[in-house]
């Protein structure tokens, strides 16, 4: 498999993951997540984290493969002002 | 007329409401509401991030929604990014209508919106460092009254 997807980390999770964003291989986003460090993974998948892909929020985050060119974001709940 | 920026640099209420108004000459009634960094005790620095695809188009649908509901001859929306420090303008929201009355909701009705929905993340710096700012349960208090 060529090319890469892209995940971007938002607020907090940038500083848990040291970067704003990262370059992975395509596939099952299970996968994806197993390739990463455990601890940024589990805080990934809390069910606070908002998902968008390519510019739109995902209802439903279960079943999804990222292609060549995707990008994932993680959205941690917005602040108030 | 409806202008919708995120700035990633300082930016001139005056003169942002100076050039608003210039483009509104129809209008009767002018509503601003400035936004700035609290001076809370300790906080010398706040830092808002935002995610590009979906933070100004975020910001443009919410001008659209209020441009729908009132009747409005503009809607100004201008939102800095980046790091501020305390007492730097934050947020800008104007609106100019024939009668006043749709440029004070329909400025209040945005603000409500933009503190609670938008697609940004704060957090601030004291003397031990940076903190992430959670979400506050008043700002959906204020989004509820508009139904």
């Amino acid at each position: 498999m060529s090319g890469f997807a892209r995940l971007v980390f938002l607020g907090r999770l940038e500083d848990l993951a040291g970067t704003a964003g990262l370059a992975v291989a395509p596939g099952p986003l299970d996968q994806v997540l197993a390739g990463l460090d455990r601890e940024l993974a589990v805080a990934l998948l809390d069910d606070r984290i908002r998902l968008a892909l390519n510019g739109d929020l995902l209802t439903e985050s279960g079943g999804i493969t990222l292609v060549d060119g995707d990008e994932l974001a993680f959205l941690p709940p917005v602040s108030g002002g | 007329m409806l202008d919708v920026r995120l700035s990633d640099r300082a930016f001139d209420p005056a003169r942002e409401i100076a050039g608003f108004v210039s483009r509104v000459p129809d209008a009767g009634g002018v509503v601003t509401f400035l936004g700035q960094v609290r001076a809370d005790h300790g906080v010398l620095a706040l830092e808002i991030r935002h995610y590009a695809p979906m933070t100004l188009p975020g910001f443009q649908a919410l001008g659209d929604t209020a441009v729908a509901r009132w009747q409005l001859d503009g809607m100004l929306i201008v939102h800095r990014v980046g790091e501020m420090a305390p007492g730097d303008p934050i947020v800008l929201v104007a609106g100019a209508s024939r009668h006043r009355r749709d440029a004070f909701a329909a400025t209040d009705f945005v603000m409500d919106h933009l503190k609670g929905e938008s697609w940004l993340w704060k957090r601030e710096r004291t003397a031990e460092g940076w903190r992430w700012i959670e979400p506050r349960g008043q700002d959906h208090a204020d989004r509820a009254r508009w139904g």
